[in-house]
């Protein structure tokens, strides 16, 4: 392990050659693009080992890597916004076919109006794909938990594929120290993938993906199921691992700060969980017990850890950086609608904010818990959700 | 050409598969299959074939198959022959087996990139000039005048020159077939497997059901294509044009059999002799036959 300064983007193209994949096929989109240029770098200088297909569209790459999975290799892409957007019919037949396929997707504003920076909804309009889905916080946590990524989605008890997104230009094109394994010392983590149950080859020929009627279709789809939702029992096993053998630990599906004696929890997705700590410092340094819990894993939804929190907590100021339109933050719905079916019934206030690039400051966030402290005091759960600094016109 | 008791006898579309009666696909598939000789992973979009391949739990081919979406054959290929590469084959022959729709209509985009990128792969379109595993719609390899259920008085354009696209991308090797002479089929195949690169095989299929023949008439009509001047039987390995042997003396259009023995034995262009013979659309028809050989013979000899 050794310590490099990289662009998160650059480090995803490393993760590449820490866990040898074997086939990458990816196509430029901003704030993405430097991940697929490293990989040619790397591969042109001999670095990079596999095989790298510069396609013509994201719909190609993903079905590159759908045909290249299915052939017994570890794929990764990477992609934003517009590009995942274009590989949904992909997304659909990766996890249907249970190919443990890892994308990269830095997220990005979706089109129009032309916005390059970051929000999730690109990505939170996938959680009905199948995809298991993680967000991160910085540069050294999204290349760790790339490489994690192979093991999770290969574990014959979960056989789905893992996106890993990370902010736009926030993390992907900002430079940051993070921990480099070299694919010697990852190999100890990671064994080459071999596909349990089927694999194209001539030697042992089937069909894979022909008709099947309804008598036998529901059932595939309550393995894709059970395949998802065990996702987060061996994910927790996974990082354990992990941490045995390089000492790195990002807290799990969902990693709490300050949460023990919490009344007030402040959730959110991605970098901004970065910042989120500081505003929890300064915020219990002025007396408030308030703790961030940064949520890393959407899909499968971590019920039992939010179940948890919810069993202790007074109310959850929930940050989304996206919005289901006609229905409103997406995660801060995810957690109300888990909740029902407990007996737990803090408060949960959903604020949606930070979209396409606006800045969520130590001072925002301070902002977004102190009006649920407030919420909590007053005992008036106020509205259903708050836009953060809406403009007036 | 190759004797048929020189054929193998192995057969790799095997009984119990799902294909209609008179179905030319099978045709196209047998024989292809026996001059491949099993070294193959076979790439199905949405199409035909991926019907007939027969119904899970079982298969109708001997063969692995990787069915995949409408748009992506020629990008799941891509990715078939990179993981093989990855793993030290470069022996597999990655062969995508796709209908009109799937190669002139939403594969194009797909198709053009992976022979951009020069992968080292076979492309079949069979092309049965029309979308009929959804039930005969028009597509972009629909012949001017066909009815189908959205051209329901006969389609208005004549049907795209999909070889000469592909041409455009200089494939090491191009041919044309028609499942009405399986060994020339077979022969092309066979030729296919010595030349690493880029690969595209149309082979022409009549469709009973899509075409509204009797089950029994395929390979007459796939002959009265070739011998009215309709279809052209070609190869071109490289640079090189090879005018097929069964087409060369229908360049002559003195040669060749009036189109209508080709056009009243199917039902898509019954309209055009009723209540007469619509002497101007078939006119058209004949313009389009000689634009056609002019066209692909100036552009490649």
């Amino acid at each position: 392990m050794k310590t490099e300064l990289m662009s998160a983007n650059y480090a995803s193209a490393r993760s590449a050659v820490s866990a040898r994949v074997e086939v990458v096929a990816a196509y430029p989109i901003t704030p993405a693009t430097t991940v697929p240029e490293q990989v040619a770098l790397l591969s042109e200088t001999g670095v990079y080992k596999g095989q790298f297909i510069r396609v013509e569209s994201e719909h190609s790459a993903i079905f590159a890597c759908i045909g290249a999975s299915s052939t017994g290799a570890r794929t990764f892409t990477a992609t934003s916004s517009n590009g995942l957007l274009l590989m949904d019919e992909g997304l659909h037949w990766a996890s249907a076919a249970r190919l443990p396929i890892v994308i990269n997707n830095i997220n990005r504003s979706v089109s129009p109006s032309w916005n390059i920076h970051v929000s999730h909804d690109d990505a939170y309009s996938k959680r009905d794909t199948g995809w298991i889905q993680f967000y991160v916080a910085s540069v050294d946590e999204l290349y760790h938990t790339l490489i994690q990524a192979y093991k999770l989605a290969e574990d014959e008890r979960v056989l789905m594929p893992v996106m890993v997104n990370s902010d736009g230009f926030v993390l992907s094109h900002t430079l940051s120290t993070f921990d480099y394994l070299e694919p010697e010392e990852v190999d100890k983590f990671l064994p080459p993938y071999t596909p349990p149950h089927w694999v194209m080859d001539p030697k042992d020929p089937v069909s894979h993906g022909n008709i099947v009627f309804p008598e036998f279709y529901q059932e595939f789809r309550y393995m894709m199921h059970e395949g998802t939702k065990n996702a987060v029992k061996v994910y927790e096993e996974v990082e354990n691992d992990y941490k045995k053998h390089f000492g790195k630990y990002f807290g799990g599906p969902v990693d709490c700060y300050m949460c023990d004696d919490a009344e007030v929890v402040f959730t959110s997705q991605g970098s901004m969980g970065a910042e989120a700590k500081d505003a929890v410092t300064e915020l219990r340094e002025e007396g408030y017990k308030v703790g961030n819990a940064r949520i890393r894993m959407i899909r499968p939804f971590p019920h039992k850890q939010i179940h948890e929190l919810a069993s202790r907590v007074k109310a959850f100021a929930s940050f989304d950086r996206g919005v289901s339109y006609g229905f409103g933050g997406p995660v801060a719905n995810d957690i109300r609608a888990s909740l029902y079916h407990t007996n737990h019934r803090p408060m949960v206030k959903s604020y949606i904010g930070g979209l396409g690039g606006r800045d969520m400051t130590v001072t925002d966030i301070k902002e977004v818990i102190l009006d649920t402290v407030k919420a909590v005091e007053s005992g008036e759960l106020g509205p259903e959700e708050t836009w953060h600094h809406l403009m007036e016109w | 050409m190759v004797a048929t008791r020189d054929m193998p006898l192995k057969e790799y579309v095997l009984k119990g598969n799902a294909a209609c009666a008179g179905c030319q696909d099978m045709v196209a598939l047998r024989h292809a299959h026996k001059a491949l000789e099993g070294d193959v992973i076979q790439v199905v979009p949405a199409c035909c074939t991926s019907v007939v391949q027969s119904l899970w739990p079982k298969s109708g081919l001997a063969i692995p198959v990787l069915n995949t979406a409408f748009m992506a054959s020629a990008a799941t290929a891509s990715g078939v022959k990179a993981a093989l590469k990855a793993k030290g084959n470069d022996d597999t022959m990655v062969m995508v087996w796709a209908g009109d729709g799937g190669t002139f209509d939403i594969g194009i985009q797909a198709l053009s990139g992976a022979l951009e990128r020069r992968t080292d792969f076979l492309y079949i379109c069979y092309n049965n000039q029309v979308y009929s595993n959804t039930g005969t719609q028009r597509s972009g390899a629909t012949p001017l005048h066909a009815k189908t259920t959205t051209t329901w008085t006969g389609k208005t354009e004549p049907e795209k020159m999909i070889d000469l696209i592909v041409a455009a991308h200089e494939p090491v090797y191009q041919f044309t077939a028609n499942t009405a002479y399986p060994r020339d089929l077979y022969e092309k195949f066979q030729k296919a497997r010595e030349y690493p690169g880029p690969k595209f095989g149309h082979i022409f299929l009549p469709c009973p059901q899509a075409w509204n023949y009797p089950v029994e008439k395929g390979v007459e009509i796939g002959k009265l294509a070739v011998e009215t001047g309709y279809w052209i039987q070609w190869e071109r390995i490289g640079e090189e044009f090879i005018l097929g042997r069964q087409s060369k003396r229908f360049q002559d259009p003195a040669n060749r059999k009036p189109i209508d023995e080709f056009l009243k034995m199917q039902g898509r262009f019954s309209h055009l002799f009723k209540p007469t013979r619509d002497d101007k659309k078939i006119a058209e028809l004949e313009a389009f036959i000689q634009h056609r050989w002019d066209t692909v013979l100036r552009t490649f000899t």
